[in-house]
């Protein structure tokens, strides 16, 4: 599976759980844990592939282990009404300037929401098994719907 | 900018009222209550003191000790000075949060007024809530007055916010017999009090934008060990900073505190331990009996955790006898104190004689001849150089004689 749209050096580098095993004395005071690494002004205005996230943000962890079927986007039918961006429970859907751009196969857990949602006819998102290639899927997507007489 | 009070050199005060006042002194940002008798005067006065401008601080109102402490917690997190009060049920409500604020390493005051836990329904003292925190990892400092109950909260805020503690403290008084007694107390002047304890220092608080942080993470087998194990050792070595902070109060006030208080041990031949009022009641029988010829001493954990075990152990060094008074109803075992002290004794090659009394729940009262007795006791204890009653017996309760647990001789 390709890592998707956006992905940087560091979204998904590790398993879950993957993380450096350190000592009691090296533990964070309190169990907390530092979206950074280094102190950033206004991050709200900085895209998420530039900021400094550090080892112990998700952004670096992957679930993609644990997705059984997938979702897989179709450009060409997609009205970028931005329903699966609101809806997606894992923020796994990227879009730029109210461009739907792909999913974030890292951090997607295949839930089906984004696919459930679509108000699209076909659908522009459609859960596929995991092991389906993107071309495969887009090769045999549905044709549009007439309506019943 | 909160009004400033003018305060008597000396007030007569409950020991509700002056921690209130603590409070104020303070300067608390955020107090989030659900009020339970007897600790309601507290968050009361807070909340009244907030209203008329005496206070810059929040009074959030919730809708129970759960949410009280739940919000305590979140203000903490987010970076402000915290406390709270509660008793009895209202602490049990608490616990779950309670372990959540030690784990969180949040430093916020909660002044517990002891009340016996229900069932049955009771609303006067007795340290069963006291000892239902015990194992939350909270610092627990006890004030056997109201003038103490006053003097450790100011100093409540600066053990728990000093940033190589940085965990909540409680401290705590005996409800009734301590919160709704007035008694002559010598406060501080509000700059005094404030400047004493310093302005509050964030700590990875929630509203710095520039470092984010997460708190309340979930760690598994994997990670879970580490983080309480460095939580232990931060209570463990908490005690230094109480020393620190009780040797700065004593220069400012003249009032000394020890994490384990002796009243006339330097040559006692039996010893009795307790917390709360109850120690002022044997430190008077204990001087009665000297004029008998009896070498009676008192002991008392001023900071019950972290237990201070050496403390203990160098305090009854030399008696023959001692007994530990703990006034919660231990259900199928010895009292809690008896089982700390003794196990602090038992690394001197000098073992004294053991015993346990379980007294006063839910407000019996204990009376200066009661203490007396059980002084006597010790003595008959200690001249025989063996236990002669039962380990474990209860002091004041109608019925049978009842005891409990054999020494083991021959």
């Amino acid at each position: 599976m390709s890592k998707g749209v956006l992905a940087t050096e560091k979204r998904g580098i590790r398993e879950l759980g993957a993380e450096e095993f350190v000592g009691w004395d090296e533990v964070t005071q309190g169990t907390v844990l530092y979206s950074f690494e280094t102190e950033v002004k206004d991050v709200a205005h900085i895209r998420p592939e530039e900021r400094p996230y550090s080892d112990f943000n998700s952004y670096t962890a992957t679930v993609a282990s644990w997705r059984v079927i997938k979702p897989i986007y179709n450009r060409d039918v997609c009205i970028d009404c931005q329903h699966c961006w609101v809806w997606c429970p894992d923020t796994s859907i990227i879009s730029r300037d109210k461009q739907m751009l792909g999913i974030d196969y890292d951090h997607c857990k295949g839930c089906g929401v984004c696919a459930e949602v679509c108000p699209t006819n076909p659908k522009s998102l459609i859960m596929f098994a995991e092991s389906e290639e993107i071309e495969d899927a887009l090769a045999k997507w549905p044709e549009k719907k007439k309506k019943a007489k | 900018m909160a009004e400033k009070v003018e305060l008597n050199e000396i007030e007569v005060w409950d020991g509700n009222y002056a921690v209130s006042q603590a409070l104020r002194q303070a300067q608390v940002d955020v107090v989030a209550a659900y009020p339970i008798t007897p600790s309601t005067p507290i968050v009361e006065n807070y909340g009244s003191y907030v209203a008329n401008g005496l206070v810059d601080g929040e009074f959030v109102m919730v809708e129970s000790e759960h949410a009280a402490m739940s919000a305590c917690v979140g203000a903490a997190a987010a970076g402000g000075r915290v406390a709270t009060a509660t008793s009895s049920q209202g602490f049990m409500l608490m616990i779950e949060v309670l372990y959540q604020a030690s784990g969180m390493r949040v430093p916020l005051v909660l002044t517990v007024v002891n009340r016996a836990v229900a069932s049955p329904l009771n609303v006067r003292g007795d340290h069963g809530d006291m000892y239902a925190g015990r194992d939350s990892g909270w610092v627990q400092l006890d004030a056997f007055n109201a003038q103490e109950a006053y003097d450790l909260t100011l100093c409540a805020f600066k053990i728990g916010e000093d940033m190589r503690v940085r965990l909540p403290v409680m401290v705590h008084q005996d409800g009734f017999l301590t919160s709704h007694t007035a008694q002559n107390v010598r406060p501080l002047q509000d700059d005094a009090a404030y400047n004493f304890i310093g302005d509050y220092k964030p700590h990875d608080e929630m509203l710095d934008f520039s470092k984010a942080v997460t708190y309340g993470a979930q760690t598994e087998e994997d990670w879970h060990f580490e983080h309480k194990a460095k939580q232990h050792k931060a209570l463990f070595d908490s005690k230094e900073v109480i020393d620190e902070v009780f040797a700065e109060f004593k220069k400012l006030t003249g009032r000394e505190y020890k994490r384990v208080e002796s009243y006339m041990m330097e040559d006692a031949e039996v010893a009795i331990v307790a917390l709360g009022s109850t120690v002022e009641t044997l430190r008077v029988a204990a001087e009665e009996l000297r004029k008998e010829g009896i070498k009676a001493g008192v002991v008392a954990p001023r900071v019950f955790r972290p237990f201070p075990y050496d403390e203990i152990r160098d305090a009854l060094a030399n008696v023959k006898a001692v007994c530990m008074m703990d006034r919660s109803a231990p259900m199928g075992a010895m009292g809690a104190l008896f089982n700390e002290v003794s196990a602090a004794l038992y690394t001197n090659p000098n073992r004294p004689v053991v015993s346990n009394y379980i007294y006063g729940l839910g407000g019996r009262d204990f009376s200066v001849e009661e203490a007396k007795r059980i002084f006597k006791e010790q003595k008959a204890h200690a001249d025989a150089g063996h236990l002669t009653t039962p380990i474990q017996q209860f002091s004041g309760v109608r019925g049978p004689k009842l005891g409990f647990f054999e020494t083991k001789r021959s």
